[in-house]
């Protein structure tokens, strides 16, 4: 199996079950991302990926299982929790508010507080440094905004998501869970958030890409997990396999054990 | 893009900002009344003090309401809120002090601000019904309280206080207006809370997944509204050196399309504070301006009704093109 360069674990799970009144959603998932790589978790629809997804966001408590970040264990039971261990959901629905411009949307509840003790304590926000490191952190991501007082809605969706991504980078996650983020986009605006995807595993942020999309899997992943019926039954580097392959193991008509 | 384009896009952007419309309306109903009514007062210092004195307390409401809108939220109990915080800060006043007096009316709104926002959060139903039922609960509370019978204040430090008085000069309801209309102003567009509440407005889905405490959010929200209600009522009860059970009861129309023209959406999101202060006072102005025409209370409201739908046509259009 092909390494990555940086073999440091940020994210492991063993053996992570959930189920639902009789419904066993999660029966057995384990497989970990190393630190600047890009993971593909791939399954048919009801094979687990979306109830996945929500217990490692902190939606969902999972019922059994073990998850380490950066090699310890961690419980997480709300989004807050998964925030405070430094895993960033970025949502498929774009979760913006689209009357606030993009340094509100930036910042939207970890606003920049006064300086000053007593404006900071009241709530007073900091404007001019949000503004700064708004671009700061667009910049590195070699994202262009047109002006960064333009309100959400009258963004690309290309460009709706690198404000997204970008949210969650900013806030020092280690890990950024994107739950079909070009799902909604052009071909050349999915070329750009591939970009994107590239630029911030560069910088040492390990990704957990969820899409149906194999092209965009195959161009932007190092490894594939492919999820059947609640089991992970594959964990394989891309190289190694063709889009084909990856079909059959999410159909389950290649046999994972092979 | 060239130069000229550029600022022309900017001119559009400054011109027809929804934010703006109040200024012209503003204008133009000024310019309206100052022409046809050259030969009254209505062009003084004096009238437009009278005017700002007379609407402060739809002023308060207008920016109470205003908060309510932002989550997108309606407030209909606010009129009813006024009645009661007025009777009950005059009937206290007869027995106590101005603290306890102004603390048991500012109470009323407390507690109708929690309740509705309790149970528009806990039976998830829109806050168009829950205010809608409040609001008979609490006119009808307000009529039982005195049997219909108004309750004088005879107490002069409260009616200088919430009424007749004056600091440098300055009417003490106009100061009342600005006091209350710059800390909500600092709020809404300083602080990080005003940021969250129209982030809730704007969309509770996005807000929820930012780990905002939606609901506590929207609890606030009415909290201030239908606090600012019960400001409003004792700056009535001072005004008018007494309380009686119709005291706001006409005011929710005037409110809502004050709040809606000065361009804040009745959907939630977008919310601007100057706009509602300049919007009460343009209802005032209008008011004044169809008095001094000679024309009736009914024909008043009428006018008042046309001024509603206008605004909201037009919050509706920029929704659409939005």
């Amino acid at each position: 199996m092909v390494r990555t360069a940086l073999d440091q674990p940020a994210l492991e799970l063993s053996s992570i079950k959930k189920s639902f009144g009789g419904v066993h959603a999660l029966k057995d998932v384990s497989f970990k991302i190393n630190k600047g790589e890009v993971v593909g978790l791939l399954g048919d629809n009801g094979a687990g990926k979306s109830t996945l997804v929500k217990c490692i966001a902190g939606i969902h408590a999972p019922d059994g299982g073990d998850i380490k970040v950066n090699g310890n264990n961690v419980i997480i039971t709300s989004p807050e929790d998964a925030r405070a261990v430094g895993i960033e959901t970025v949502y498929q629905d774009l979760a913006k508010i689209p009357e606030f411009n993009i340094v509100q949307n930036l910042f939207l509840n970890r606003e920049i507080k006064h300086p000053n003790p007593i404006l900071g304590w009241l709530g007073w926000l900091d404007s001019k440094t949000m503004i700064k490191r708004a671009k700061k952190s667009l910049n590195r991501l070699n994202t262009r905004i047109p002006s960064y007082n333009e309100q959400i809605h009258n963004l690309s969706g290309g460009q709706r998501q690198a404000i997204a991504i970008a949210r969650a980078v900013n806030w020092g996650a280690d890990i950024v869970i994107m739950d079909e983020p070009t799902a909604a986009l052009g071909v050349e605006q999915s070329a750009q958030v591939n970009d994107l995807i590239k630029v911030i595993s560069s910088q040492g942020v390990a990704v957990l890409l969820i899409s149906h999309n194999m092209q965009h899997v195959v161009e932007t992943c190092d490894r594939a997990v492919v999820l059947y019926q609640g089991r992970s039954v594959a964990d394989v580097a891309v190289a190694d396999v063709t889009k084909e392959d990856l079909v059959g193991l999410i159909t389950g008509a290649t046999d994972a054990a092979a | 893009m060239s130069v000229q384009t550029l600022s022309l896009t900017q001119f559009k952007q400054i011109a027809f900002n929804r934010d703006a419309y109040i200024y012209y309306m503003f204008l133009g109903v000024l310019f309206f009344f100052a022409i046809i009514l050259h030969d009254t007062a209505f062009l003084t210092v004096s009238n437009f003090m009278n005017i700002v004195k007379q609407t402060a307390p739809l002023t308060i409401m207008a920016v109470g309401l205003t908060f309510a809108l932002a989550v997108g939220h309606i407030d209909l109990s606010i009129g009813s809120v006024v009645a009661l915080s007025a009777l009950v800060g005059a009937l206290l006043l007869q027995y106590t002090g101005i603290p306890l007096a102004v603390a048991g009316a500012l109470l009323v709104g407390i507690t109708v601000g929690l309740i509705n926002g309790f149970l528009i959060e806990r039976l998830q139903v829109s806050s168009l019904l829950i205010t809608l039922g409040t609001m008979g609960i609490i006119t009808g509370i307000a009529r039982q309280l005195t049997n219909l019978e108004s309750v004088p204040i005879i107490n002069q430090d409260f009616t200088y206080l919430f009424g007749a008085g004056k600091v440098f000069g300055l009417p003490i309801l106009l100061i009342w207006t600005l006091v209350i209309g710059g800390l909500a102003y600092i709020v809404l567009n300083k602080l990080a809370a005003g940021r969250h509440l129209l982030a809730v407005g704007g969309s509770p889905a996005a807000s929820r997944a930012m780990g905002i405490k939606v609901t506590r959010v929207r609890i606030y929200a009415l909290l201030a509204s239908s606090t600012a209600a019960a400001l409003a009522g004792l700056l009535y009860a001072g005004r008018l050196h007494g309380a009686r059970y119709t005291l706001g009861e006409a005011d929710l129309l005037t409110v809502i399309a004050a709040v809606a023209i000065g361009g804040t959406s009745l959907f939630g999101g977008r919310a601007c504070i100057i706009g509602a202060i300049l919007g009460s006072w343009l209802m005032g102005m209008i008011n004044n301006g169809l008095i001094l025409s000679g024309f009736s209370t009914n024909e008043q409201m009428i006018a008042r009704g046309i001024i509603l739908i206008m605004a909201v046509a037009i919050g509706v259009k920029e929704l659409k093109n939005g």
